[in-house]
């Protein structure tokens, strides 16, 4: 990524240089509340005066990045329509005739070489299964359902929602006035069901999963409003209101989709000549809005530590830089993907006692500025 | 084709980052940055992607080219030359395949003082010469000197990376790198031919050189990485620029470099 578009993303804070004529809807807001008590958490900037987080649809960030690249072009070339059949990779020595750099055959049979292949192809990496690179990874018996929600009047949408129900978390984040994005993580079955579903009834779902209280029991309900008044006694000013989520009236034509969740990382990201970014190197569940962020930081860090290695004269394969990226990267992203898969356990369940730990949990970091300052300011990294 | 075998057999053991020339490639990270910058200053940056663009270079004793490469990939025309055929061979082999230094990097299997004669085509041509982890292992340093002076541009600058003569040069290069920890293969240097800076400098000062900075070099065995540090007491780095040349009252042909070093001597004895 170069040029006018600098990404640090994360779901709490965001800064973007916006390339003149595109909009990027503000977060001011992301209220996150457990549907099975009345715990709820709130991120935001004092005052709403900053801009907390963007979010931006992929088709604007596509259309961006296209029209950059065609800046480029002589020195970058986009080889739109082609599919890789094979890679050669280098042997570790010298062999007579055999070129030591990283052969690409493509479908219709052309051949390229490389002093450095980047793997940017996904969870299902295929330069990362061809280089036998390890992988720790498992399913979550879930899919997401993601949808564009049209909104029952026009508010100013600046506030992003996501309540942990029993069956996943759903969130909904601002689009524009009257449109928003729907991200729906449920299980498998459930999932195909919404997508089955008539567009009225798709929406009464959204609205009740949002709206409804049927989750609710009544030893957590005492537990978490005694909880809230002990807080409330011994940090007065701190705490939320309460905000409405908008409901929702219609969905985009088409916008309904699927699509499986897992978990993933790569045991390595790097061999001789190759580095993996991306979900190619891990994968998350899309509970924090973090997924396409880890990418954007994998690629910050690569390019910093090429660039140096390209005004030191050396070989861009080479793996000293190589291994300067994997370790800044691996530690980063592992505590994260920890978390995230820690909340996504956590949040799993009705069971009662994990109920009422999480809402205490809850409710007690939203009545604790610093510590709350301290994830914005991770997630922002 | 059989020597070409030879020469990739050769090239695993200096093309290997982690082998027994681990901290020669390390040590790039400094001395790579310590040409360049200093190039910079005094040329300018050519082009974006290329500082070195323009410049010619000699790499003195160049050996499988772990330095020139990244010099040729910085832009400039390099001449990487060394008396030892083997090491020629596995640095052309080696270069050959990446298109960005078939250009520009260049090997000969010859010593300095072959080049720098008058048939040798050397005089006057570069517009810097690296002579890294060369002058340690000389025992003519006033020849090497003198030869330098000649294939350089005046203005032109000589770059020195080498080992100082101390006690604790002994303890660490010789007993610590050679024999204990195995750095370098033993019998790599001989601690009689290190030269000190403040010896190195009156050399070349006396030379037609001015010396312009002189850095310590400190090299870290658990992390095998290289720094820059106070102390010049083990190894260092050393500028020196050619001064420009004024002309010589002397009526005397000053372009052999035997008759040179005949002068200089006698200037000496009678000083």
């Amino acid at each position: 990524l170069v040029g006018h578009f600098q990404w640090s993303l994360s779901c709490l804070g965001v800064k973007v240089e916006r390339k003149a004529g595109f909009k990027a809807p503000i977060w001011g807001l992301l209220l996150v509340w457990d549907a099975c008590s009345d715990a709820l958490i709130t991120f935001d900037k004092e005052n709403l005066q900053d801009e907390m987080a963007y979010i931006v649809e992929n088709n604007i960030i596509v259309a961006a990045l296209t029209k950059q690249l065609e800046n480029l072009s002589d020195q970058v070339r986009v080889q739109y329509k082609s599919k890789v059949v094979k890679y050669t990779w280098p042997k570790s020595h010298q062999v007579a005739d055999a070129i030591p750099w990283v052969q690409v055959t493509l479908a219709n049979g052309q051949t390229l070489q490389t002093k450095l292949l980047i793997g940017a192809d996904g969870p299902n990496s295929m330069v990362r299964q061809e280089a036998g690179i390890p992988t720790v990874k498992w399913n979550y018996d879930q899919s997401a359902v993601v949808a564009v929600l049209h909104l029952s009047e026009p508010t100013e949408n600046n506030v992003a929602w996501q309540r942990f129900l029993p069956t996943g978390p759903i969130a909904m984040l601002p689009l524009s006035d009257t449109e928003s994005s729907l991200v729906w993580s449920t299980s498998h079955r459930h999932a195909e069901e919404l997508l089955q579903l008539d567009e009225e009834s798709f929406v009464d779902s959204i609205n009740t999963a949002f709206w409804s209280n049927e989750n609710h029991s009544e030893l957590v309900e005492t537990a978490g409003s005694l909880f809230r008044t002990a807080l409330s006694v011994l940090m007065p000013s701190a705490g939320s209101a309460r905000q409405l989520p908008p409901s929702v009236a219609g969905i985009g034509p088409k916008s309904r989709v699927m699509f499986p969740l897992g978990m993933g990382h790569a045991s390595e990201y790097i061999r001789h000549r190759v580095a993996l970014i991306g979900d190619a190197a891990h994968r998350v569940h899309p509970l924090a809005g973090q997924g396409a962020n880890l990418g954007f930081g994998d690629v910050a860090c690569l390019t910093q530590l090429l660039s140096q290695a390209a005004f030191n004269g050396k070989d861009l394969g080479a793996m000293q830089h190589l291994l300067e990226y994997e370790t800044e990267r691996q530690r980063h992203n592992l505590p994260m993907m920890a978390a995230i898969d820690l909340m996504k356990r956590l949040y799993s369940t009705n069971a009662v006692p994990m109920v009422v730990l999480r809402t205490f949990g809850l409710q007690a970091t939203n009545t604790l500025p610093a510590m709350k300052a301290q994830i914005m300011a991770f997630a922002s990294k | 084709p059989n020597e070409v075998k030879r020469f990739q057999l050769l090239a695993t053991k200096w093309w290997n980052e982690q082998g027994d020339f681990a901290a020669l490639h390390s040590m790039n990270d400094l001395r790579v940055p310590f040409i360049r910058d200093n190039l910079l200053n005094a040329h300018g940056g050519r082009q974006p992607g290329k500082p070195l663009a323009g410049l010619r270079i000699l790499d003195v004793g160049c050996g499988g080219g772990l330095l020139t490469e990244p010099l040729g990939r910085l832009g400039a025309d390099v001449l990487g030359i060394d008396p030892v055929a083997d090491s020629i061979g596995t640095a052309e082999v080696h270069a050959w395949h990446d298109p960005d230094l078939r250009g520009n990097v260049r090997y000969r299997a010859i010593t300095l003082e072959e080049l720098s004669e008058k048939g040798g085509k050397g005089a006057g041509q570069f517009d810097a010469v690296v002579a890294s982890e060369v002058v340690e292992h000389l025992a003519d340093l006033e020849t090497f000197t003198l030869c330098c002076n000649q294939v350089l541009k005046p203005g032109g600058s000589l770059f020195i990376t080498t080992i100082n003569k101390t006690q604790l040069s002994y303890a660490l290069a010789i007993v610590a790198a050679e024999e204990v920890l195995r750095i370098v293969p033993s019998g790599t240097h001989d601690w009689d031919k290190f030269v000190s800076p403040v010896e190195l400098e009156r050399l070349l000062e006396s030379n037609g050189f001015h010396v312009e900075s002189i850095r310590g070099m400190l090299y870290n065995p658990l992390s095998g990485a290289w720094s820059w540090t106070e102390s010049t007491s083990i190894n260092y780095a050393l500028h020196a620029v050619k001064l420009e040349e004024e002309p010589n009252p002397d009526e005397d042909d000053t372009e052999d470099p035997t008759v040179i070093v005949a002068q200089a001597k006698a200037r000496r004895w009678y000083n």
